[in-house]
């Protein structure tokens, strides 16, 4: 290998990194002193354009390659994964280009784009020091963006608890990690399952399981380790909050999965019901099913918008924990199904409440009354997406969760682990109300007489429209993303 | 060409959205004439269809290979009689909310959606499609009753779209565990209802799922005790919306149990038989008991309805082929008449009255200012009385005959509910058009505005719905009954009481 090769097989990273330079020096040098639009809107078509050429890199080339004994792994499931996050990446780009929280236009962008670079090398690699790093590298920038919002000074104390809670987590990450390190010699996790393999559960194994189920628990917002997340989304500047919730959860999944299904193979226990067995799939069960329960009755009760789809990000990061503990292919298929069109919908859901926030001054449900009214095509792209959410056929929400649900009872013998999509399916019944809530403000409410219709910025609407037609298109048709996954 | 008539009123919709907002006259006829034009291809499908005793295949393509899920449309004989049905309420309903003035263009698109969704039930013979379909029904429900509903309707949207939500997702939870199982007996996944009612799931399986999968359609089939949306959900829709809840939404439920609970796990229906006799009797009894001492006019209607579909539950639970074919009879016929009800109710007299209550009707003197309504009221109330030569009567009697047969004591309790149903029909006739309490002076400056035209229209071509049938039964009892003769129903039949 010489490091020619290693700059082809990061070449989409390579080409992002070059789209971040590109730019901050625009907005620093060709475009100062013009307005603000015009500034979110030419750094948002050089996103656009670097991320879509990277996206075209990873989509085009078929390759299987292994670098470093796992530091580097380019696998076209793994591609996929960046073209997904990169499109995310897009998607979270165009919505923020009508945003007016921020007058560092470049270093927002930047950010986000460098953000996307961390979890791109996150989802190429089998090692646990790798997977620290870029994890903790794309942290890093969702801190950063979270805090962004400067006049606000709930977005600074949402990102301080952000910071801190994922200072905890990334402590206990690595503290799970130095202990698998520890059993098995290496940071490899081929190797490190090799060396558990048939010696069954130690007390060190189960320690080093529950710390990296903690960590990751943080990650996800998973219960009980999610009380960072809805102040985050709360506080956060809108934009900042949909790309926490789509690029960064796709990304965590696939390797939380990678973790455990080539990580622990031997040690997965099992979550059946009155079939016990102690491993990771209980402790992994029992984290699904507390964020489901709690994120879901959680939701019912709030007000703000961004804080309800907060709390419902914690009960479908539930559902996504089930395709982990399916434990095969045909269950992580299905989670990444499931991640990725939820990710689509999260951003379409942000985007429509920053349109709205921007236009009403706030995100309550009862800023939502008269949607329908004042932006009709916006109101019918928030009812898509909220409806996806909430699981409605012919939307990619319900077609995600019937191959997620199917798949997971269809992994264990005699209908074992039902018990667990019977809740997730009691749950997703709860959720259904506090969506059809905030649909019932902007069809059934009426808004104040006097207020006027809302203007909804071009770039902000083209790509609303896309998302929920591709929403549409996946729920339909999913067989479009499921050949790659 | 069936599936055109999902297909037209989908395009229906998309022209609708097209529309200008505030004309509304344009919407009113985009709409009627996408009914008219789905209801037309309804009956020439129909009649086209050469036997109705087999499923014939209208599409079959391949649609998520990964979970075995077809875009597979057919119909039988069952399917073509509820098909004709949502045909007929269609265009009924929207004869009867020509008078929708608020945001009209909003409206008919809901309507169509749900009317779309409900053709899409009734010709899936792919569990998941079907499942997809009868999903897309409960969202234009909810909005139609919230937006342009009257008393409680945020309460009674909400509560009827949890209601089906909670009902769809208990069916939900025992197709996915029947995939799961079907998946290891076939070898190979599969949605297929035709297939999958060809396995042979255990019977400790059956005895468990059949009642899930049972109940969550049978919610929406208005079963007592889970039928509380059905009277708050009548009562709070606009007219059209409780003509097709009643019309059409219910029938869905009762279509639902036959077609997935029923036909996928026989022994579990054997099972369970009794219960479900037993819950569809208290609904008949219960409905009729609650309707007669109503004061709010729809309420009654609501409560009646509860009543006529527990006749439905009951002819399934006999499993025997004349009470099934006097079930899915009973389904044609109390959406007919079930709807002209409503219309009556909602339309001709609330929406002129602005009262449902029968103190204030009674001083209104209804039937002489309106002497249509009064008539059509009568009519429709015979009918729903079960009087021979309406299309009740035929029902009513099969579902009788074949329940004598299985659980005789549980029929003389069916009978007590006719009687009462009369009871309360001539009460509601009496106190809502022909009162004898004296009237309060009339006045003359607000005289009742005249029924009009479209609803005349409307109210004839379900009266005349209604006759037909009840003079010519064999109309549709030669699609229904060889349906039940098909080896479709073979296991179905083959073990139960003959």
């Amino acid at each position: 290998m010489n490091y020619l090769q290693l700059l082809q097989l990061s070449a989409p990273e390579a080409v992002v990194t070059l789209t971040v330079l590109v730019v901050l020096g625009v907005d620093l040098t060709v475009l100062r002193g013009k307005s603000l639009a015009a500034r979110f809107n030419v750094g948002a078509l050089l996103s656009l354009l670097g991320c879509a050429t990277a996206a075209l890199l990873a989509f085009t080339r078929h390759t299987d390659a292994n670098l470093f004994n796992g530091l580097l792994v380019v696998s076209p499931a793994s591609d996929f994964v960046k073209v997904a996050i990169l499109v995310l990446t897009v998607f979270t780009v165009l919505i923020s280009a009508s945003g007016k929280f921020t007058d560092h236009v470049g270093e927002y962008l930047s950010l986000i784009l460098l953000g996307t670079i961390g979890l791109m090398f996150l989802v190429s690699t089998e090692d646990l020091l790798m997977i620290f790093l870029a994890l903790e590298f794309a942290s890093l920038t969702l801190y950063i963006l979270t805090a962004f919002n400067k006049h606000n000074a709930r977005s600074a104390e949402a990102a301080l608890k952000y910071f801190l809670f994922g200072g905890m987590s990334a402590a206990f990450l690595l503290f799970g990690f130095s202990l698998l390190y520890g059993i098995s010699g290496s940071t490899n996790l081929r190797d490190i399952a090799a060396a558990i393999a048939g010696k069954g559960l130690d007390p060190l194994l189960l320690v080093a399981l529950v710390m990296t189920v903690i960590g990751f628990g943080f990650k996800v917002a998973a219960v009980p380790f999610h009380l960072w997340a809805p102040d985050a989304y709360d506080g956060a500047p809108t934009p900042s909050a949909a790309f926490i919730g789509s690029g960064s959860k796709v990304a965590s999944f696939y390797v939380l999965a990678q973790i455990f299904t080539l990580g622990f193979v031997g040690a997965q226990g099992s979550a059946v019901w009155h079939g016990y067995v102690a491993g990771w799939t209980p402790t992994v069960a029992v984290v699904a099913a507390l964020s489901m329960v709690l994120g879901n009755l959680t939701a019912i009760v709030q007000s703000g918008v961004k804080r309800l789809l907060a709390y419902s990000a914690i009960a479908h990061a539930g559902y996504m924990l089930l395709g982990v503990l399916g434990n095969n292919q045909l269950s992580a298929s299905g989670m990444m199904f499931y991640v990725i069109t939820y990710a689509l919908t999260t951003i379409g859901a942000f985007g429509v409440v920053a349109v709205v926030e921007d236009a009403t001054g706030g995100d309550a449900i009862a800023n939502f009354n008269g949607l329908s009214k004042r932006a009709p095509g916006l109101a019918l792209c928030l009812m898509v997406f909220l409806l996806s959410l909430g699981g409605i056929p012919p939307l990619a929400g319900f077609i995600g969760k019937f191959f997620l649900f199917s798949a997971v009872v269809d992994t264990a013998k005699n209908l074992g682990l039902l018990w667990l999509v019977i809740l997730a399916i009691a749950m997703s019944a709860v959720s259904f109300y506090y969506y059809l809530r905030v649909l019932k403000a902007a069809y059934v409410e009426d808004a104040a007489a006097d207020a006027p219709a809302i203007r909804v910025p071009l770039l902000s609407f083209l790509a609303l429209a896309l998302l929920a037609l591709l929403v549409i298109l996946f729920g339909v048709a999913p067989g479009l993303l499921t050949q790659y996954l | 060409m069936l599936a055109w008539t999902i297909y037209i009123t989908f395009i229906g919709v998309l022209v609708l959205m097209l529309l200008p907002r505030d004309n509304a006259r344009a919407a009113r006829i985009v709409a009627l004439l996408t009914a008219i034009a789905g209801c037309v291809v309804a009956f020439a499908g129909a009649i086209q269809q050469a036997n109705p005793g087999e499923v014939t295949t209208i599409v079959k393509a391949s649609w998520i290979p990964a979970i075995g899920a077809n875009y597979y449309l057919a119909a039988d004989g069952i399917s073509l009689v509820l098909v004709v049905l949502t045909g007929l309420a269609a265009v009924s309903g929207i004869l009867f909310s020509w008078n929708i003035e608020k945001r009209t263009k909003e409206f008919f698109a809901f309507y169509l959606t749900l009317i779309g969704g409900v053709y899409g039930v009734f010709l899936s013979f792919d569990l998941l499609l079907l499942f997809v379909f009868y999903e897309l029904t409960i969202i234009p429900k909810y909005f139609l009753i919230a937006r342009w509903g009257s008393t409680r309707k945020e309460y009674g949207a909400m509560k009827l779209a949890l209601y089906s939500f909670v009902g769809s997702h208990l069916v939900l939870i025992g197709m996915i565990a029947a995939w799961v199982v079907a998946k290891g007996q076939l070898g190979h996944a599969s949605l297929d209802l035709i297939e999958l009612s060809r396995v042979h799931f255990s019977i400790g399986f059956q005895h468990w799922v059949f009642p899930l999968v049972f109940i969550g359609f049978a919610i929406l089939a208005g079963m007592w005790p889970f039928h509380t949306w059905a009277p708050t959900g009548h009562v709070a829709a606009p007219t059209a919306g409780s003509m097709l809840l009643a019309g059409v939404v219910m029938k869905l439920g009762a279509y639902g149990c036959l077609r997935v609970a029923m036909l996928m796990f026989p022994e579990g229906v054997r099972e369970w038989q009794w219960a479900v006799a037993a819950l569809a009797v208290a609904g008949i009894v219960y409905g009729a008991g609650v309707a007669l001492v109503q004061r709010d006019f729809k309420f009654v209607i609501g409560y009646s309805s509860v009543s006529h579909m527990g006749f439905v539950l009951l002819g399934l639970a006999t499993l025997n082929s004349i009470g099934l074919t006097g079930a899915v009879l009973q389904m044609f016929s109390h959406g007919i008449i079930a709807g002209l009800l409503f219309g009556v109710v909602g339309r001709m007299v609330y929406d002129r009255t602005h009262t449902r209550d029968f103190n204030d009707l009674e001083k209104m003197n209804v039937g002489k200012a309106l002497p249509f309504a009064g008539v059509t009221f009568v009519i429709a109330g015979v009918a729903s009385m079960g009087l021979p030569g309406f299309s009740g009567f035929i029902a009513e009697l099969q579902v009788l005959m074949g329940a004598w047969a299985v659980f005789p004591k549980m029929t003389i309790l069916a009978g007590v509910g006719i009687l009462v149903g009369v009871a309360y029909t001539l009460r509601a006739v009496q106190k809502g058009f022909y009162s004898d309490v004296p009237p309060a002076p009339i006045d003359h400056d607000h005289p009742l505005e005249p029924v009009s035209v479209p609803e005349r229209f409307g109210a004839v071509m379900l009266i005349g719905a209604s006759l037909v049938i009840g003079l010519f039964p064999g109309l549709l009892m030669n699609w229904i009954e060889p349906c039940f003769k098909s080896p479709l129903f073979a296991r179905l039949l083959g073990g139960g009481a003959q």
